[in-house]
Order: C-alpha cells, then structure tokens, then sequence
C-alpha cells in the first residue's frame, strides 16, 4: 500500500508526542513568588509562632499569602502575584527583626512526577517577570594601571633594600619609569628587578643627564591581566548579587570587557545599583612619623576638616578581609567586625608588633567617574575621567599587636556600615566598572505583558485553525492537530533546552503558528494538484507529500539560517524571538511532515481510491 | 482549487516601474528625513510611569522642567494612563529613579512601569551590529541560494530580499515610526520570510525546466507564479491573521515589531510574485542554467 507507515513510525510519532506533553505540562504550573526566611544566627530557629508572626503582619497590611510551610530553620511564603510578594517583603522583614533574612524567591509549582523526571517550566525574561537588566563594562586599562602602581611600590621597597639610590619611579600610559643620577645604579636596578619581575620588558635611555629604566608588560602580559580582572569582577558581582538575596539572579560575561547582570523581581534598583556598582574599598596604613617626607595628607570622612599625615605603604587592604558584619558598639553607635584572612593577619600581626603606640588609620576609597560629553569632529563623545576618593573613617592608636579580628568604628550610619560589610565580604572589585546599558522593567509591566502574550496566542491559534478547517476541510483537521503538536513540542523545547521566553518570544510563537501551517498548504496544494492532473487519490497524497518536502526543506532551512543570524546578532528579548522562531521552524517541519502524513496515512491509508475532502 | 492563469510576465515591465520608484521614494526619505531610532540606537534615558487617571502632558512638562530636567520628551503611550519621559544623553546612574521622585510629588499614586537607560556607545554599537547582522543574512541567503540553485537564481533572491527590506524602512521613515532593536529583529524575521516565498516560487521554476520542454522561458515562468500562487496566498494570509492580532492584542510593546512584520510579509509576498522572477526573466535564464541533464522525477512513474 502506498499510504501506510510501517508500525515504529507511528510508535516513533507517538514516543515524541508522550515526551512533548510531559516537557510541556509545566508549562500550566507556573512558578509561586515566595519569601524564603531564614535565620541568621544558628541559636535562633523558625517555628510556628514566627510564621504566625509573619501571617499576622500580612493580613494586617492586606496582602492576602498562598500557603505556607517551613523547616527547623527555613520559611516558605507563597504568594498570588509578583506584586504581592515584593509589597510583603519590607512587611515581613519589618515584623520579624533583624533575627531574619528575607529573600525573594520563586518556588516551583510542578508535580513531583514531573519535577522527577526532569521538567520544569520554560524560563520567564525580565520583561516577563519584571525586574533589573544592567550591561556593565569592565574598565580593564584601569586594571592595569592600578597593577603597574602596585608593582612601583613594590620596585620602590625592593631597590631601597638592595640599596640602590634612585630619584623617582613614575607610572605613565602603562610604562614605568625609574629615574637614575647613575649609569651603574641603573644596570644594578635592572639585574635585580630582571629577576624579581621576570615578567617585564625593559629598556634604557639617557636624557638631560638622567638614567631612565622603563618597564612594561608584554602584550600577552596585558592581556592576561586584563581578562583575569574581568574574571576577578565576574566573581565578585556574583558575590555581591548572592548578598542581594534574588531568585534566580544571571551575571555573565558578555564580549572582552562587559558583564551582563539581571536581576528578576528587584524593585530598589536604587539599591541594586549601589551595592553592583561600588568600588569602594578599605586601606589600613600607619600614620606617618614626623621626620618622614614620602606622605600623603587625607581628610576625615566625618566632614570636620580634620586631617592627617599617612605612610604611602599599605598594611593590608579591604582584599584581605576573609568576613565582615555590622553591628553596633556600646555606644549604639555602627561598627564593622572584621575578620582577615591568614595573609592578611600576618602581615597585621607583623606590622603592628613593631609599631606598638603608633597611629593606625583606616582610609576609605571610593573609586568614582565622571561622564562629560565632548563634541569631537562634529561628533559627540562620552568621555569617562576615573577620579578616587580618599578619607580617613578612623586613626586610633595601636595599643597592642592585632590579630586577624577586629572592629572598624566611625561609620556615619547604619546603612554604609552594612553595606561596607556586605562589599567587604563580597570582594572588591578589580577594576572599576561603568553602567552602560540598564532596562528596569516593573511588575505590574512584567504581568500584563504575559497576559497581552497569551492573549494574543490564543486568539492567533482559533483564527489559523479556523481558517484552516473552512478551507481545507479534513485535511484541515489534520494540519490543526498538527499544529497544535508543534505547539506542544515547541514548548516542550522551550522547557528542556532551559531557554528564556520573552515577549518577543511570544511573538515568536504567534508568528510561527501562521508560518507553520505553511508546510502543510504546500503539501495539500501539491495533492489538489495532482487530484486535478487526473491522478488517483491514493497515488495524488503520496506524490503531494513526496514532491513537496523538496520545497519545504529549502524555504525552511534559509529560514532557519536567518533565524540563526538573528540569535547571534540580537540581545536579551530579541534573543527570545530567535529561539522561538528556530525551535519552531524545526519543530513545524516534523510536525507538518510526519504528524500530518501519519494522520492521513491512518485515516485514508487502508482506503479504496475515493474523493478526498481537501 | 482553481488554477490561476494569470498573466504575470506581461505585467513585468509596469511592475519593475512600480518597485524602482517605491525603492526610490525608500532611498530618498531614508536620505533626507532619515530613520526615527529608538533609545537602543541613539542612547539616553526613559522612564515609563503609569497613572491612575490620565495626566496632563504640559503639566508635566512644566513640573519636570521646574525641577531642572530639561530638555524632556513627554509622550503617552500607548493608554492614555501610560507616560513616557525620553531624556537626551545626560546619564547619572540614579536620573530614571530621580524622575520617578519628581512625577510621585505630585501625584503619590505614580507607579514606574519601565526605565532604560543605554549609553551613547552602546547605542553605536548595536546600530552597527544590526546592519551587520542584516548584511550577513543576506550574504548567507545568496550563498546558500546559489549552491542549492544556481547563481542567477541567489541574484534574483537577495535583490527581492533587498527590495523588501529598503521599502519597509522607507515606510518606517516616511511616517516616522520608531525603529528600535524589536523593528530590527522583525526586518530579519522578513528577509527569513519573504525568502521562503521566493523559494517556493524558485523551486517550481527548477522543477518546471527540468520536465516542461517546449515551452519559452517567459511562460514557463508565468505558469510556475500561477501554479504556487494558491499556496502562496494562503500562507501569506494565516501569516497576516496572526500578525494583525499581534498587532491589536500584542499590546504597546510590541506594537512597532508586528508592523514591521506585517508590512514586510505584504511586501514579502507582493516581491515574491512580481519581483524575484521578474528578475530571473532580466537575467535570461535558461534551461541551460539549471543542470543539464534533467532527473527523472521518480514520483511520477505510476507502479
């Protein structure tokens, strides 16, 4: 017979259908917006008088909860809607006290059948789910300068022990500069720097009298640095996004020297920018004795105009703190405890046991930008000029040898003195970052974008299928149950590759249900064809199917080359619309193909010759 | 389904006329006027509030310039709840929460529906990447156009896709519709779509060299649109179906995006029919152009 499958395609076509159904269904369980509480301190445990406690503050503040459910020391708040879980956020952290966090967070909904076997449901954009889009570039020749002022430090302590006088060490556009009065000074700099740093690329001159040594990295060198700062501020952003306490939050890097951040259902992006964006960081220096003359002059912080002499070098930096928390002293007053970690406490521990009685300051740094725009050759230009800010939180005397545990007083508030602990454990970031692209997308948005979404789908759908059914009658019932498989299977797809929807990505979808029947009106054009060429029925559908698939593999293959350059150029939900359209181009092909020809072969296939309703 | 015997290629000569002077009319406006870039091409800040009952714009206007936020686009969109505030270049990281403070003075039942900030660079950036993205498209249809068919063929493809993506950008100039990154992916979306027309169209030209024999080139053609016409049609219509419910129910977001789609897949369709093989008639195609010993084409030997 010419219409039959052979039995295993039909079980193939069924094995794919029972696989996209059960991808697909958790699709119809979206995730819950929850709170997720718990504790900070391991003495204190979450029982039913916390959650009762939780319960009360919310009927209080008319935010109606989902369900509820906790451990010994983690709480579940489940939620109707993003809106209400971000409006019960500040209630809830407010009823509870300081004993708790509060986190944001998406608890699934999916059967443990399901969830069992791997499915969940498709990934929501942020134009979707609202929340934070932030592109952020990563200023790596920053990276560098701030590694070559650390090695002229380093060079300087060095030639000062080999004993070699030099006059100045500068650093200029990546290129250090040592200054001798002498020609032997300055080969017996060389041997010794040569071996300590290896790495560099020297070279001499002579001018007005003077020896120069410069140095420099290679290129491969710079490179190195360069990407190993942008891994460094990867990590760190990752840290710092974890303290924000985010469900599902992304940082990825994107490119040579930008990192993507998002940040699903944040409200505060005040917050959010502050914490990703700071720079600030810590420096413990001694006060400069008085017959010193290498010194830097800063101001206190606390806007009294009071300043102080300080040592150029370094103790130790913010790098080093291993921990760090606000609290308050006996005072009331906010306080940081520190802990180092072990480098950062012997160098503690070696520098104050010789300096017993000296000052100790602990200077605050900021690093800062200012954007100008400056019209250059008739085009405007963002120019960024780096500056850093410099002050004193504290100078106290060193009554004693310190440890790697200690406490930083002198915070203006209890805010900078949480979010200094939060910077200071989350690590500083190796070089200075700049917002570049930011999309803030809220709640209320986020919902009705889903709604118009699905809306717009649903209707799509009964108008192809409609128009399908009027005008090509049975075998419009074939295609329509067709595209409905593609449908399944697209967000079966969707579901298992862990792909984002968007809007776009919707749209995508809509789209591809008008295109998707297209396969199958080539297929049923070329049987009417051939019905009109005088062939019988049986002989018209094979040849239909057969001299069809030719075209289709073409129109659809450019298509989806088109769809793959639109993925690779496109960013955020334009991605989306890309992935829909590919996955959808794939799946139409097996669906108007195989499922359609399945469906005819089954109801016409064991028939005589006869008139087919197409 | 009855076969359309109409005559395409007698028409070919006012047809060309009236593409080249739509491609003209494209170019001139594109020259002049230029295109209407979205914030994801020029850069700069907006914030999207929402109001419980519809705002006064000069009100605003006046607020927000009191404030010292000058130079402000202040637009409705979409609803007329829905305020959009564009601002120009001067980027602070807290600019998009500074307005929101300002507008929630006034009324404290604002709520901040969107803000976007993208820098100059940025902007730069992914308008070169767009145009890029959308040369390497069509480079990649004509290679694969000519491997699959044959050069004369990838020619009459690429400049059909050209002609679709020249007119829908004149129509996004002439009546100045915002064109950001969404009206860039649904230009692509076109090239992808008007393509699948062509092919179509292509694929029964090859298949009717290879098996029609007496017959000139100009009607071989003719009958080959008349043959694929009926499918041609109908795709093109579910497509628009479900293109003018995005249109109409996909809401503000998306709006820009489905008419580019939609007239794209019109133009596309309208291409596909007159200009691709218009194109290949220019080119004086031959049997001879096409391989040279024709395939038996097995499908028709009955058993």
């Amino acid at each position: 017979m010419l219409n039959k499958y052979p039995l295993w395609k039909y079980l193939l076509i069924l094995f794919v259908l029972v696989m996209g159904v059960i991808y697909a269904l958790p699709n119809l369980y979206p995730d819950d917006p929850a709170l997720q509480l718990s504790t900070k301190k391991v003495t204190t445990t979450i029982d039913e008088r916390v959650l009762a406690k939780a319960e009360r503050a919310l009927s209080q503040a008319n935010i109606q909860l989902k369900s509820s459910s906790f451990t010994s020391n983690n709480a579940t708040l489940r939620f109707n809607s993003g809106i209400d879980q971000l409006a019960a956020k500040p209630v809830v952290a407010a009823a509870l006290g300081d004993d708790f966090v509060t986190a944001l967070n998406l608890v699934p909904t999916t059967p443990g059948w399901l969830q069992g076997l791997g499915a969940g449901p498709a990934k929501l954009g942020l134009d979707l789910r609202g929340g934070v889009h932030f592109l952020l570039e990563v200023d790596t020749p920053a990276a560098l300068s701030q590694r070559m002022d650390v090695v002229a430090s380093e060079m300087k302590s060095l030639l000062r022990q080999e004993r070699i006088r030099y006059r100045n060490v500068s650093v200029d556009e990546g290129i250090l500069a040592i200054r001798f009065l002498k020609a032997e000074d300055l080969e017996r700099a060389e041997t010794v720097l040569d071996d300590t740093y290896p790495d560099f690329l020297y070279g001499t001159r002579e001018e007005k009298g003077s020896y120069y040594l410069t140095a420099e990295y290679s290129e491969a060198e710079k490179k190195e640095i360069e990407a190993y700062a942008l891994e460094q501020n990867l990590t760190t952003l990752r840290n710092r996004v974890n303290e924000l306490g985010v469900a599902e939050p992304l940082v990825q890097r994107q490119g040579s020297n930008r990192i993507v951040v998002e940040l699903p259902g944040i409200q505060d992006t005040a917050q959010a920018k502050r914490i990703i964006g700071a720079t600030a960081n810590l420096e413990f220096r001694l006060e400069a004795l008085i017959d010193e003359n290498d010194v830097e002059v800063l101001s206190f912080r606390n806007g009294t105009g009071r300043t102080a002499r300080l040592e150029r070098d370094l103790i130790i930096t913010g790098n080093n703190v291993s921990d760090a928390n606000s609290s308050f002293d006996e005072n009331g007053m906010p306080q940081v405890n520190i802990s180092l970690d072990s480098q950062g406490g012997n160098q503690m521990t070696k520098v104050t046991r010789t300096s017993v009685g000296r000052s100790m300051a602990v200077v605050f740094i900021e690093h800062k930008s200012r954007t100008r725009f400056v019209e250059k050759n008739g085009k405007v230009e963002e120019v960024r000029q780096p500056y850093s800010e410099r002050g004193i939180i504290s100078l106290a005397t060193i009554q004693t040898t310190l440890g790697n545990a200690f406490r930083i007083t002198g915070l203006d508030s209890p805010r900078e003195s949480s979010e200094l602990a939060l910077l200071l454990r989350a690590g500083a970031l190796a070089a200075p970052i700049y917002f570049v692209e930011e999309r803030t997308i809220g709640p209320s948005l986020g919902e009705e974008n889903i709604r118009l979404g699905v809306v717009s789908a649903q209707i799509g759908l009964f108008v192809v299928m409609l128009f399908m059914l009027v005008y090509y009658r049975v075998f419009g019932i074939f295609a329509n149950l067709s595209l409905i498989v593609n449908i399944v299977l697209l967000m079966a797809f969707m579901s298992l590759l862990g792909a984002t929807l968007t809007l776009p990505g919707i749209a995508g979808i809509v789209l591809t249900m008008g295109m998707a029947v297209d396969a199958n009106v080539l297929i049923f054009s070329r049987i009417k064809e051939e019905l009109a060429a005088g062939l019988p029925s049986q002989q018209a559908i094979h040849s239909g199917f057969n001299r069809a698939f030719t075209t289709i593999l073409d129109a659809n293959i450019t298509t989806l080359l088109v769809a793959i350059i639109l993925f690779a150029v496109g960013t955020g939900s334009v991605k989306g619309f890309a992935v829909t359209l590919s996955i959808g181009i794939i799946t139409s092909m097996f669906t108007a193909i195989l499922v359609t020809r399945a469906q005819v072969n089954l109801v016409y296939g064991s028939k005589k010759n006869g008139r087919l309703f197409i | 389904m009855k076969q359309f015997s109409i005559p395409f290629m007698g028409m070919r000569k006012p047809v060309a006329g009236l593409s080249i002077l739509l491609i003209l009319i494209s170019l001139a406006s594109l020259a002049v006027k230029g295109l209407e870039f979205g914030l994801d091409f020029t850069g700069g800040t907006l914030v999207e509030v929402g109001y419980e009952q519809a705002p006064d714009l000069d009100n605003i206007r006046t607020l927000l310039a009191t404030n010292g936020y000058e130079d402000t686009i202040v637009q409705t969109f979409g609803a007329d709840t829905d305020i959009v505030v564009r601002m120009a270049n001067l980027y602070t990281p807290t600019l998009g929460d500074e307005v929101l403070a300002v507008l929630q003075q006034e009324h404290a039942d604002v709520t901040l529906l969107r803000s976007e900030y993208v820098g100059a660079q940025v902007g730069e950036e992914l308008r070169e990447q767009g145009g890029l993205g959308m040369l390497l498209a069509l480079i990649i249809v004509m290679v694969y156009v000519a491997l699959r068919f044959q050069f004369k063929f990838s020619v009459a493809s690429v400049v059909a896709l050209a002609h679709d993506v020249i007119i829908t950008l004149g129509i996004f100039s002439i009546f100045g519709i915002e064109f950001d990154l969404t009206v860039l992916a649904a230009l692509l979306a076109v090239i992808g779509y008007s393509l699948n027309d062509t092919i179509v169209v292509c694929d029964r030209i090859r298949e009717n060299f290879r098996i029609m024999r007496e017959i000139e080139p100009v009607d071989l053609i003719n009958q080959s649109i008349n043959q694929t016409l009926g499918r041609t049609l109908i795709t093109s219509l579910t497509t628009i179906f479900v293109l003018l419910v995005l249109f109409l129910f996909g809401g503000e977001a998306i709006n820009n995006f489905a008419f580019a789609l939609l007239i794209g897949v019109l133009i596309g369709t309208y291409s596909s029919v007159f200009v691709a093989a218009n194109l290949l008639m220019a080119q004086n195609i031959t049997r001879e152009d096409l391989i040279p010993k024709p395939k038996e084409e097995e499908e028709d030997e009955l058993p």
